[in-house]
């Protein structure tokens, strides 16, 4: 469980305000990543952001590029989970293949704000607030197994060893 | 019950009978990467292995910042350079071949009933000549080229039947705009979107490429055209190998259908900074702009090109605005100087830049300084994409982008014919 405040965005927060373009080619460490997350979206993001926080948004989060940098910089920022009415789906895919939790939840979306101080229970399936307690869609069960191997890399290390033994 | 193009060609790589809805694992036939190659090599590293599976599957297409613009880049070429030799990759395109999503349908990678994934958002391109091909993460691009598999979800698709002929002046670039504006940037998440419908054959190769490349500005996993005659012969001397063409079958089970008829249809142009905020080019027309953008994976094929040369032949780029051209790939390039497409918009004054994808994702060749305005026919208008936050993106056809160079304010291109 972790505890943290609550960033909160519109619709549609694309990759490119997550993770510009022209840092995209270069390969940087998660850390310098994390410098840059929401760069063009909320400049004060980046030096305000506290391990354990919360990102909430509105529908289509993550739209736009395959970059995975717009998950790996706000992992590497602290940010514990995203919680979304939606995801675009390479985003979703590649926030579970580095373990960044997002979450799908209407309710949360509309009830939190800025500011808000929740509590994200990861294995509950909740996010409690002082403006209640809210539950989120499941992950599929086909994708457990990543997320429980700590991101999809380790997934497919295990596997390989395996299939040499 | 029937099944859609998409269960048909995944449940044949699956070897198994499959409804949308349904998680399986499939060894694709294709795994298409680009300059992000280099860091995609990082994350293979960490998996203890220390050779690819396929070689032969992998495709790699050196085209988002090409060539090199600074020390890192070059860096990241040489190092995808020295792995493709040491991992014996044979499909690899250097500097001078274009962009990807040109370059697999004309170098005969893209093929109908294939399953293609690919490091990059626009891979459902190859949906045009009825591949299933979806964009993946760079983690999971390493993982494929170590197991030679990956899951899939196979995706409910969404119909949309397209009936009537384009009035003079509007193209399959409106057509996308105007459903993404109608619909949302998000009408078609996770789903495949079967272009279909009366007038879907009339559509050129070109034209169904721009369609389904502007998918994933939908939220779709893929956009296809049913490979008829015409896709078929387009791949005649072209196609690598054998393959089996499969359409959706009539009986097959669609999440939704939307109809769209293009007589009634007017250019359209993206305005800032979302895709699908979308308004009839007569409504934005007299803003200024100070930099217009033809080409890129969207718009940048020969007959882009032509459209924009017709329009600009014999006239001059306004004072206040830099035009730059990029064609889509070196084939287009060589068409273009035959047909003399280029030659008309190198004496209108447009400034021709080499095959790739330029300024558009904002790394090089005509960034935007802030408070700039461009004009572009690519298929992103973000904040901050293509240079300063501060600057603006407008998206629309190569023919609107044409009458907008000519003017140096937005303007309907119907104006000029």
């Amino acid at each position: 469980m972790s505890h943290g405040i609550v960033w909160k965005y519109g619709d549609n927060v694309n990759t490119d305000v997550i993770f510009p373009g022209r840092y995209t080619y270069q390969i940087m460490p998660p850390e310098e990543m994390a410098k840059h997350a929401l760069e063009d979206l909320d400049p004060g993001f980046a030096a305000g952001v506290k391990p354990g926080d919360v990102i909430v948004a509105g529908k289509n989060f993550g739209c736009g590029s395959s970059r995975e940098q717009a998950a790996a910089c706000l992992k590497a920022a602290g940010v514990q989970a995203v919680v979304a009415r939606s995801f675009a789906r390479i985003y979703f895919r590649n926030a579970i293949n580095l373990g960044l939790a997002v979450l799908q939840s209407d309710e949360a979306a509309d009830a939190l704000e800025a500011g808000d101080h929740v509590d994200v229970d990861l294995l509950r399936g909740e996010i409690r607030s002082a403006k209640g307690t809210f539950r989120f869609l499941p992950l599929p069960a086909s994708v457990l197994g990543i997320i429980e191997a700590g991101g999809l890399i380790e997934y497919t290390k295990k596997k390989l060893e395996q299939e040499q033994e | 019950m029937g099944k859609t193009l998409s269960e048909k060609v995944i449940g044949r790589k699956a070897g198994q009978d499959v409804q949308a809805g349904e998680v399986v694992s499939v060894s694709p036939d294709y795994v298409l990467s680009h300059d992000n190659s280099a860091a995609i090599i990082n994350e293979f590293q960490k998996l203890g292995v220390k050779k690819v599976r396929s070689p032969g599957k992998i495709v790699i297409v050196l085209d988002h910042i090409v060539p090199a613009a600074d020390e890192k880049y070059a860096q990241n070429h040489k190092s995808i350079r020295e792995f493709v030799a040491a991992q014996g990759i044979p499909h690899f395109f250097d500097i001078n071949a274009g962009i990807c999503h040109q370059v697999l349908p004309e170098q005969g990678f893209a093929l109908p009933g294939l399953v293609i994934v690919g490091s990059d958002s626009h891979t459902p391109s190859y949906g045009a000549l009825g591949a299933f091909a979806t964009g993946i993460g760079r983690t999971e691009t390493a993982c494929t080229w170590a197991t030679d598999e990956i899951w899939l979800r196979v995706p409910e698709t969404m119909r949309i039947d397209i009936s009537g002929r384009f009035q003079a002046g509007v193209f399959a670039k409106d057509l996308s705009l105007k459903l993404i504006g109608d619909h949302g940037a998000e009408m078609a998440n996770y789903k495949a979107v079967e272009f279909a419908g009366p007038a879907a054959g009339d559509f050129s190769v070109g034209s169904r490429l721009t369609l389904a490349n502007m998918s994933a500005e939908m939220g779709a996993k893929n956009g296809y055209f049913a490979p008829d005659d015409k896709a078929l012969k387009w791949l005649e001397g072209r196609a690598r190998g054998p393959f089996v063409a499969v359409a959706s079958d009539p009986d097959a089970r669609y999440e939704s259908v939307l109809a769209c008829d293009l007589g009634a249809l007017e250019p359209q142009v993206a305005c800032p900074h979302t895709v699908d905020n979308v308004k009839p080019v007569t409504a934005v027309a007299g803003k200024t702009v100070h930099q217009v953008l033809i080409g890129t994976c969207t718009n940048g094929r020969l007959e882009d090109l032509e459209a924009a040369a017709a329009i600009l032949k014999g006239r001059k780029v306004h004072a206040g605005v830099r035009v730059l051209v990029i064609p889509a790939s070196w084939e287009v390039y060589r068409e273009a100087l035959k047909s003399g497409a280029l030659a008309a918009l190198v004496d209108a004054g447009c400034v021709i830049l080499n095959s790739g994808c330029g300024p558009c994702l904002g790394a090089h060749e005509g960034l935007l300084a802030a408070g700039e305005v461009c004009l572009s026919t690519s298929n992103r208008n973000f904040q901050g994409r293509m240079g300063h936050r501060d600057s603006e993106i407008y998206l629309a056809s190569p023919a609107t982008a044409a009458a907008t160079a000519v003017t140096g304010v937005i303007t309907d291109p119907r104006d000029f014919s």
